[in-house]
């Protein structure tokens, strides 16, 4: 008997296949439809925005990591997944050392500072955008025409200044000006559905978020179908306010969480100064996450209310 | 009730693997030579000996026992001479007194087992009596002395008796077996429990993924009009007591209460057969099916095993290993005991033994939790185990009795499903004992 090599360890002695790199894989292939078609729309500069985050993302996160004495963690994924969101919400047009500064930015102070994977309040790939918004307000905001590459404008920005309404075909197909990877919504709702099917993401919050838009904008008179296909929407939905680490991990802290966005994006959209609401919405919300999830806990087993 | 699924909310679906075992008919293990019979197999007061080195015992006579209410006398497995009574390591990780028997290879019975006669004239107190006598507990693994389960305080109404033949835990096929090959042993023993307590209510529950286990059983109950079976969908942990409870009866019994409190009584598959044999034999408890499983060994088998035989020998008599063993588990792979030796004997409470090879049985570099809150969707108990496991690693005990760590039940559901791999459960255990042991020196 070979009595003296058995392994004692705790139960369970069977642990599920998932992991975190399987997940953060999931979501890149939830993304990628969106990001060809990104692209396609905004031609070759794009795909140099998008390795630009995705490397000054990995970068910045080794350094981190060597300076603190950590182990490298590049293979867990999620430094990839921050960088390729980061990239996808920044204009077409934007100068490659503004990319790099986002990427630096978005793992440095979203991430790292508060202790890596895991630890961070707020969506890494949102404080660096809005950090660049901050910034850098002007090169930030200059958006292009999908295939001709002349500089034009977002839907959102139409009907706020000019009151143009924009085709909802072309939003659902992303023939609009916009961020590069933000503009066609069928594809980014596919990849929402690939992460719902694959339950890397709960239905409550984009559910509860988009709801809560429709509804709004519905009650207040104006076009919830338009609100839903434009902007950041689509991708803020599924894939930024369903980020694990900084949305709540109770079910009711989820609908809280989607419904709160919800509002603040309807309020920012069309009472501020501002077409945007997605990036401030979702930060706002993350902030909240904490307290959020003290006050939703739900009865366990067999317990009546009190 | 027939055609209904029931379940509860929360749980897992790990892979199951019982297809190793669960069409192996069982089989008798060979006699041992030594047995080694821990004084204390069950939860309560241990036993004292009452036998010593030297003496001789025959088959099913009683060698310790106890004045103590919550606890149950242990039997010899074999015919033999006492060798000793020493500390000797158990399958639940700690070192017990245990009586030592050489078997003489006569295999006689002692003169107290006889028939016990025809249940219908045995009384509730006498079916409890015999069920003492007979060393029984709970045979799905938690070995609580079943005469304490059925006598509930006379304030407490039960109404019905569930029969807990989910089996949920993987690779575990022992009580499949004996639902399949023994089932009239089952009805017997659940029948002697639902007079024990004076109800006329009886349900079995059986996982779905056992068609041939609901089949036999069904055939027995046709014409019992007091008792049903209850198919419930598979999933981890079907078994446990409460979440059994809910899904066959919809009453969910609350946190810190006890079945009784919502007037049902469960026992195991295995218990009603021992009770079976305890009344229709007079045999006390001394032998059980084991499943001995997994791909660490050479030929998986559904063994009846005396109790006190070695767990190395019943390894032995399935082909022994395949391969380099990694992981020697007692029970299951959810729940179950981590070995580092296989002198231990099996007990009252061995309802597996699992062998993984090497390869399988290191466990994965644990990551930083990204709040996916998987833990939270499959905890049947409906607790944060991430919140309560990150108390235990910061020592705040409050704060986590706070977020009700004493009522998980240890499932390893949490543990199971987390993709970082966090060792769960095992941190809430170790803050569970802090608490208790704060309660207890206050
Ligand atoms: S399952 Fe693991 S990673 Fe997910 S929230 Fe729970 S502890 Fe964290
Ligand atoms: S916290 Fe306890 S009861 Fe809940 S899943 Fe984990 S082990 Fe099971």
């Amino acid at each position: 008997m070979l009595d003296k090599e058995l392994v004692v360890s705790s139960s369970p002695h069977i642990r599920d296949n998932d992991n975190i790199t399987k997940i953060m894989i999931t979501v890149v292939i939830a993304l990628l439809p969106a990001t060809i078609a990104g692209i396609y729309y905004f031609g070759f500069k794009s795909l140099i925005i998008l390795l630009t985050t995705i490397t000054s993302s990995l970068i910045t996160e080794v350094i981190f990591q060597k300076v603190r004495n950590r182990t490298i963690s590049l293979k867990d994924g999620s430094g990839l997944v921050t960088g390729l969101l980061l990239g996808l919400t920044l204009p077409p047009t934007l100068p490659i050392w503004i990319a790099i500064v986002g990427g630096v930015v978005s793992i440095g102070l979203g991430k790292m500072v508060f202790g890596g994977l895991g630890q961070n309040i707020f969506n890494p790939a949102l404080v660096g955008r809005a950090f660049l918004l901050i910034t850098f307000p002007v090169k930030m905001t200059e958006w292009i025409n999908p295939v001709d590459g002349l500089s034009g404008a977002t839907p959102l920005n139409l009907l706020k200044m000019e009151g143009i309404k924009t085709n909802y075909f072309d939003l659902l197909i992303g023939n609009v000006g916009g961020s590069i990877g933000e503009t066609s919504v069928i594809l980014l709702l596919l990849g929402g559905l690939y992460l719902l099917y694959k339950k890397c993401i709960d239905w409550r919050i984009p559910a509860s978020y988009l709801g809560t838009i429709f509804l709004m904008t519905l009650l207040i008179g104006q076009d919830p179908i338009f609100h839903l296909l434009s902007g950041g929407l689509m991708l803020g939905a599924f894939f930024m306010a369903t980020d694990m680490v900084t949305t709540p991990i109770t079910k009711k802290g989820r609908w809280v969480f989607g419904i709160g966005a919800g509002i603040i994006l309807v309020v920012i959209r069309v009472y501020g100064g501002y077409p945007e609401g997605v990036l401030y919405s979702i930060l706002f919300m993350n902030g909240l996450t904490p307290l959020i999830n003290r006050y939703t806990r739900s009865k366990i087993f067999g317990e009546v209310s009190k | 009730m027939k055609d209904k699924t029931f379940s509860f909310k929360g749980g897992i679906h790990p892979p199951y693997s019982k297809e190793l075992t669960e069409s192996i008919s069982l089989t008798q293990a060979l006699p041992p030579k030594i047995v080694y019979i821990p004084l204390q197999q069950h939860i309560g007061a241990p036993c004292d000996p009452i036998v010593k080195s030297g003496d001789k015992v025959k088959i099913g006579q009683k060698i310790g026992d106890s004045q103590a209410f919550v606890s149950v006398p242990i039997h010899s497995s074999v015919s033999g001479t006492v060798k000793n009574i020493i500390d000797f390591p158990t399958p639940t990780g700690s070192k017990v007194k245990t009586i030592v028997i050489e078997s003489d290879d006569s295999y006689e019975i002692c003169d107290t087992v006889k028939p016990m006669g025809d249940i219908n004239n045995l009384t509730s107190k006498e079916i409890i009596e015999i069920i003492r006598e007979a060393g029984i507990t709970g045979m799905g693994g938690a070995t609580f002395p079943t005469h304490v389960k059925l006598s509930p305080p006379p304030e407490k109404k039960i109404d019905t008796v569930i029969l807990n033949g989910a089996e949920c835990e993987p690779y575990l096929t022992s009580d499949h077996r004996l639902m399949v090959e023994h089932p009239q042993k089952v009805v017997f023993g659940l029948k002697a429990i639902m007079k024990a307590v004076n109800v006329n209510k009886g349900i079995i529950g059986i996982e779905d993924n056992k068609p041939d286990a609901i089949k036999n059983i069904k055939k027995i109950i046709a014409n019992e009009p007091s008792i049903q079976d209850a198919v419930l969908k598979t999933k981890y942990p079907q078994g446990g007591e409460k979440r059994l409870i809910d899904a066959i009866t919809g009453r969910k019994v609350p946190p810190g209460a006890l079945p009784m409190d919502v007037g049902i009584v469960v026992n195991n598959v295995g218990t009603a057969s021992a009770i079976a044999d305890s009344i229709q034999k007079g045999m006390p408890l001394i032998e059980r099916i084991v499943t001995v499983t997994g791909n660490g060994i050479v030929q998986p088998s559904n063994m009846i095993v005396k109790i006190g035989t070695p767990f190395k020998e019943v390894i032995e008599q399935c082909g022994g290993y395949s391969g380099v063993p990694g992981k020697v588990i007692s029970g299951g792979p959810m729940m179950g005991f981590a070995q580092y030796t296989t002198e231990v004997p099996v007990i009252k409470g061995t309802s597996g033994i699992l062998v993984i090879n090497q390869f399988d049985a290191y466990s994965e570099i644990e990551q930083p939790c990204i709040k996916c809150a998987r833990c939270v969707d499959v905890c049947p108990v409906g607790l944060l185990p991430i919140k309560i496991a990150n108390y235990s690693q910061k020592s705040k005990w409050d704060e986590a009795e706070e977020y009700n760590a004493l009522y998980c039940i240890e499932c390893g559901s949490c543990s199971f499903i987390c993709p970082a791999k966090r060792p769960l459960v095992q941190r809430i255990r170790l803050v569970k004992g802090e608490i208790l042991a704060k309660k207890r020196s206050k």
